[in-house]
């Protein structure tokens, strides 16, 4: 197994917002957890990562435990997180930005070969290489985001609220984007999103989370078919 | 040139290189300090002690300052590792204070006389007064933008840009805030050291109140006003924040009111400094290359 989460829980100060969620991702998967707003998906993948400590249970990566270990410790390992927002490094060139994803690794990486991988994939990063990163469309700035993380070559790839804020068009170019790397590249991907629809037509499983725990998981085909998950999340 | 122009020349150098090195801090690594001259200070002070007790000549101690400076700076960087922005800022007045009163307190380090005669620098045999002085300095500032050049073209720098725009996203691409925090801290307070030092030797006389939080202040304001993050920044904050006062000497009561207006000014309108980005200044020659182009 590639990922495991065991009884996750997290909190914010003495409110919990996340209450024992265990879930797992097996090499290769694109696993999807929807919900609603605030159930707690960018919390769990954000403890995932190492950026909010969890309160109780264990977080093992590569049959080994990571709950104790600090972000940048994770991302070595080959955890890498497309944060919600996308979050770029926003006076750093596209380029710089690319690079950052890049720090420690570059002497076990084929720098050139990676980047014009990358820039095949997102075209509009080469054009603006050399643009600060405040500039770029939210689009753009989605793109590099993933471009930032995708470019270590990782393991596992965190990828939270994709959709948010773009428009409809480019969310199908990204979801694209993702269901290749996903076949193509083998990719393993953890997914966190509020369009369900979207998502769940390029998992393989997902997780439906309700206010910080697991109601519902299952094949993706058949939670598009569910009756309670379509009602409550594809607005059918 | 008379001994007046040079000596303002002097301090204009010196100021620039103390504010290079909080510009590693501030500008490329985005912690903000409001102690920085609490480094100048042990710069000072070492390379003064080194003179007056051991008898070392400026260029003997100039490595040990830069080794004790960068070291207690990273020893002062580590309880500011858990404070950020407004806690940062004052538990880096907290330092500037604590090191002030060490200096004026224990009799080591001269207490409230200071340190007198320290010896001038020899260059082959020459001392070095105001124009040679100068040359040094110069050069030393020369050396410390270089530094800086090749730390912001880095991959260091590159980690320490990152952890300035986001701590958080960039510890999730595998840079560790510590680690980067520290190397700027120690590259920052080493700089701070090596104008310490200079400062100590041109002197030839210092005391604790030289190195208060005033300075810090001053020292953070050329490096605002200059444009944080950016090579000459730092040079030209000092160069404006040495001259300014001596300009303005006549209005002695009203100076600090005349600096804080000018500070005030900078954020309303400047925020990222007169060579930062989306300066008058970036602008003006954006539009003049862009002219030439075209």
């Amino acid at each position: 197994m590639l990922l495991e989460a065991r009884d996750l829980r997290v909190s914010y100060g003495d409110v919990e917002a996340v209450h024992g969620v265990s879930f797992h991702v097996e090499e290769g998967e694109l696993v999807s957890i929807i919900g609603a707003n605030g159930a707690g998906k960018t919390t769990i993948l954000n403890t995932v990562m190492g950026i909010i400590p969890s309160r109780g249970g264990s977080i093992y990566f590569r049959d080994t435990e990571i709950t104790a270990l600090p972000s940048h410790i994770r991302a070595r390992q080959g955890i890498r997180l497309v944060p919600e927002r996308a979050r770029v490094f926003p006076l750093l060139t596209v380029f710089e930005n690319i690079m950052t994803g890049l720090y420690g690794l570059r002497k076990s990486t084929d720098v050139p070969s990676r980047l014009s991988w990358i820039y095949e994939l997102f075209p509009v990063l080469k054009e603006r290489a050399k643009q600060l990163a405040q500039t770029l469309s939210g689009g753009e700035q989605q793109q590099l985001a993933i471009a930032r993380a995708l470019v270590s070559q990782p393991r596992l790839l965190l990828v939270d609220e994709v959709s948010m804020g773009l428009m409809p068009i480019l969310v199908e170019k990204v979801f694209e984007v993702l269901g290749y790397l996903n076949k193509e590249e083998n990719l393993t991907i953890l997914l966190v999103e509020q369009n369900a629809l979207a998502s769940l037509s390029i998992s393989h499983r997902a997780y439906v989370l309700e206010t910080g725990t697991i109601s519902i998981e299952g094949d993706a085909g058949t939670l598009r078919e569910d009756p309670g998950v379509r009602k409550a999340y594809l607005g059918a | 040139m008379s001994n007046y122009i040079l000596t303002l020349g002097i301090f204009i150098v010196i100021n620039g290189i103390v504010a290079c090195g909080l510009n590693i801090i501030v500008g490329y690594a985005g912690q903000i300090s409001l102690g920085h001259a609490a480094f100048f200070g042990i710069g000072a002070y070492t390379a003064a002690l080194l003179a007056t007790k051991a008898g070392f000549s400026f260029w003997m101690s100039l490595p040990v300052v830069i080794i004790v400076t960068g070291t207690v700076g990273l020893l002062l960087g580590l309880p500011s590792l858990r404070v950020r922005e407004d806690f940062l800022a004052i538990t880096t007045i907290g330092i500037n204070f604590i090191v002030e009163s060490i200096f004026m307190y224990v009799p080591f380090f001269g207490g409230a006389l200071g340190i007198g005669g320290i010896s001038r620098i020899l260059f082959f045999g020459t001392r070095l007064r105001e124009a040679g002085f100068l040359a040094l300095a110069g050069s030393l500032l020369a050396l410390s933008m270089l530094c800086s050049w090749w730390f912001a073209r880095s991959w260091t720098g590159l980690a320490c840009f990152s952890i300035r725009d986001d701590e958080t996203a960039a510890s999730s691409m595998g840079i560790s805030p510590v680690l980067f925090k520290l190397i700027a801290f120690m590259a920052g307070t080493a700089m701070a050291g090596v104008g310490g030092s200079l400062y100590a030797h041109y002197m030839r006389f210092i005391s604790a109140t030289d190195f208060g939080f005033p300075v810090s202040v001053m020292i953070l304001s050329m490096v605002v006003v200059g444009g944080m993050g950016t090579l000459w920044g730092p040079v030209l904050g000092a160069l404006l924040l040495t001259v300014l006062p001596e300009v303005f000497r006549p209005l002695t009561e009203y100076r600090m009111l005349l600096y804080a207006a000018l500070l005030l000014l900078m954020i309303r309108f400047q925020p990222g400094g007169l060579l930062g980005e989306y300066s008058v200044f970036r602008n003006l020659t954006r539009r003049l290359v862009g002219r030439g182009r075209s």
